[in-house]
């Protein structure tokens, strides 16, 4: 049972350069934890620090017992898949797998068959002899794969592995990944920017900002109750409308119309609220809350269309999923809003305030 | 109708005629002195001498002689070049590739004053050191001994080398050294095994352009080797006489250019494989 453990990482460069501020996090065997956060947030960082590329400023890396923190990363028995693959370009694939085996002075009989068996699962045994030149991308992510798999290291570390593959090969070897990484029963730490992989790959996923974790949850949490306004907006394609508006009493003004406030104490004198596309509906008789504007564009997206509304009597802007076969007008146009649906935030520090 | 793919090939034509007459003019003002050594060589005294040119020598105007003539002792001095040129060439790879791997990955301070320093004595012309570098060959009994050559060429090589591989070094890859470390190569290993093989290209390229500095310099050659047996190619070429003080034998001298850039042309066909290639080609998604 080996579980990774970070406490209060924090890694600076420069007086003003701190991709890590205080990160505190635990992965445990089979769990799959993915860093998710916009370019620069320092999820590589973090990565590297776990790995042992950087030393930390302060705090420690942890496995099961051991603490790790000064360990050589050679020593610490984890293993790295980088977003630009690293293959040797001078090896052959097969040696390119077998290094970290050969200079671990594993028996060469062993290395031989442990090198056969990743590359079977991977699908890579007739391109055991070739250079990493002579490779497809998608074939190079596969050898780096295997690089990592064929070690059986305590802890994964995965860089963005994903993001130099083209649209349709990312979603196969996405599910690829998962079923392989369900069977290892270890921690992986995974990086990436991409908010479907993160959805749909994890376990847990960390949404980083600044250095700092945002919320730390299961990907449907992250959806259904992101912890702050940056989590709302960064999490869900397209994405939540999001507005600054006043409050009046225990009504929050929007336009001409108002929404009804939960029972804040006190009372705020604005509130920014996040409504999902998806929750937003064409308003039928029954509806109780609604909105009316006029329609500013039209998008498609996939299945559905993209409708942006102008709201009457404000500047904001209500983007909204309708399905392409109902029938609405252009010029006023009449939304429901679910009322449970809707995520209030303060409006200062950008927390959450419903439950 | 069928005039426009005619008119279209002509024009085809002509672009390919001017095409081949720039390249074939180009090629000619390059190579033509050294077509005209290689004649000349091949030339007897009567036809180098004749007037008008002998362009295009007949059968009993050709002869080996002035290739024969330079004897044994031609060779010596061959081996003498090969040995400094090689040596010294090796040295400044041995102790440049380090310097440049170091400039390039470590946050050194004063890594700017260094390389400003490296800029400098490169650009500072090497031909007026001779008088104070013949001072010190004395003072230390360096003369007439091979490495009076060697720690020179060495040492102004060494600039050149340490700024073209820096600037190998800084755009190889970094993820392939973390990557390496994480599979658990120590420092040199990870150096030897990993680095050095893809940096050959750029190392081959500046080996080759040190060893032909080496391989041509005069003054430091003619200045601190006096002993016949330990000169080098372009000394003993200037040195070649003629019977008279009014003859000069352009025969032997002819044949004697031409064997000594022979190493060098073989040399740069030999690796010139080995520099086009990008051996780094698939460490990364390209
Ligand atoms: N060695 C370093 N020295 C100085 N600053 C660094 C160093 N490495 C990273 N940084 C800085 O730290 C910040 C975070 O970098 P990091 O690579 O962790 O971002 P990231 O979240 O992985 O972004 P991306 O999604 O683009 O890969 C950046 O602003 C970067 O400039
Ligand atoms: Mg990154």
């Amino acid at each position: 049972m080996a579980q990774l453990k970070l406490q209060n990482l924090r890694k600076q460069f420069a007086p003003n350069v701190v991709p890590v501020k205080d990160i505190s996090l635990t992965v445990d065997d089979g769990e799959f934890l993915t860093l998710l956060g916009p370019s620069g947030c320092g999820k590589s960082t973090l990565l590297r620090l776990i790995a042992g590329l950087e030393q930390p400023t302060a705090g420690q890396v942890v496995v099961g017992e051991n603490n790790l923190t000064h360990i050589p990363p050679g020593d610490r028995n984890m293993a790295m898949v980088f977003q630009s693959y690293a293959l040797y370009p001078h090896m052959t694939v097969a040696a390119n797998i077998a290094t970290s085996l050969k200079i671990r002075k594993t028996p060469p009989g062993e290395i031989q068959q442990r090198v056969h068996t990743v590359a079977d699962t991977l699908g890579l045994s007739h391109l055991l002899d070739r250079k990493p030149g002579q490779l497809s991308g998608g074939q190079r992510q596969r050898v780096a794969l295997a690089r990592a798999l064929v070690r059986n290291p305590e802890v994964f570390l995965l860089d963005e592995p994903l993001s130099n593959l083209d649209a349709l090969l990312r979603e196969q070897v996405r599910e690829e990944l998962k079923e392989l990484f369900e069977k290892q029963n270890k921690p992986v730490v995974y990086v990436t920017h991409d908010q479907t992989e993160a959805m749909t790959l994890s376990s847990q996923v960390a949404v980083l900002l600044d250095g700092l974790i945002q919320q730390l949850d299961p990907p449907s949490r992250i959806y259904t109750h992101p912890a702050n306004k940056f989590v709302a907006g960064f999490v869900g394609s397209p994405q939540m409308n999001l507005l600054a508006l006043e409050c009046q009493g225990d009504r929050a003004i929007l336009g001409d119309f108002s929404l009804p406030l939960p029972s804040f104490s006190p009372q705020p004198s604005g509130i920014d609220i996040g409504i999902r596309p998806e929750d937003l509906s064409l308003a039928t008789e029954d509806d109780k809350i609604t909105v009316q504007g006029s329609v500013s564009l039209v998008e498609h997206f996939g299945r559905e269309l993209l409708v942006s509304v102008k709201i009457k009597g404000s500047h904001h802007t209500l983007r909204i999923l309708i399905n392409p076969d109902l029938q609405w007008e252009k010029e006023d146009i009449k939304l429901a809003v679910n009322p449970h649906r809707i995520h209030w935030f303060d409006e200062k520090t950008g927390d959450r305030l419903n439950p | 109708m069928t005039t426009m793919p005619t008119t279209f090939l002509k024009s085809l034509n002509w672009k390919k005629v001017l095409l081949w007459t720039g390249v074939i003019f180009l090629v000619l003002f390059c190579l033509a002195p050294l077509l005209w050594q290689v004649l000349t060589s091949l030339k007897t005294n009567d036809a180098i001498a004749k007037l008008p040119t002998v362009y295009f020598p007949n059968s009993q105007q050709l002869t080996l002689d002035h290739y024969l003539i330079l004897g044994g002792k031609f060779l010596r001095y061959m081996l003498n070049s090969a040995f400094v040129s090689f040596t010294s060439t090796l040295i400044c790879l041995a102790v440049g590739a380090p310097a440049a791997y170091t400039l390039a990955r470590l946050k050194i301070p004063g890594e700017q004053i260094i390389l400003a320093c490296v800029l400098v004595v490169s650009l500072f012309p090497y031909v007026l050191l001779f008088l104070g570098l013949l001072e010190l060959v004395k003072f230390f009994g360096l003369g007439n001994n091979y490495l009076s050559l060697i720690i020179p060429y060495t040492a102004i090589n060494l600039p050149l080398t340490i700024l073209v591989l820096r600037s190998f070094f800084q755009q190889l890859p970094k993820d392939l050294e973390d990557s390496a470390r994480i599979d658990g190569y120590n420092t040199l290993q990870m150096l030897l095994q990993i680095v050095l093989p893809m940096t050959i290209p750029a190392l081959v390229t500046t080996g080759i352009l040190a060893f032909i500095f080496a391989w041509n310099e005069f003054i430091f050659a003619l200045t601190f080797i006096t002993r016949d047996t330990l000169q080098t190619i372009p000394i003993a070429i200037s040195k070649i006489g003629g019977a008279s003080a009014f003859e000069i034998p352009y025969g032997p001298i002819a044949a004697a250019t031409i064997l000594g850039t022979l190493p060098l042309v073989i040399l740069v066909l030999i690796f010139q494989q080995r520099i086009v290639q990008g051996i780094t080609a698939g460490a990364v998604k390209g």
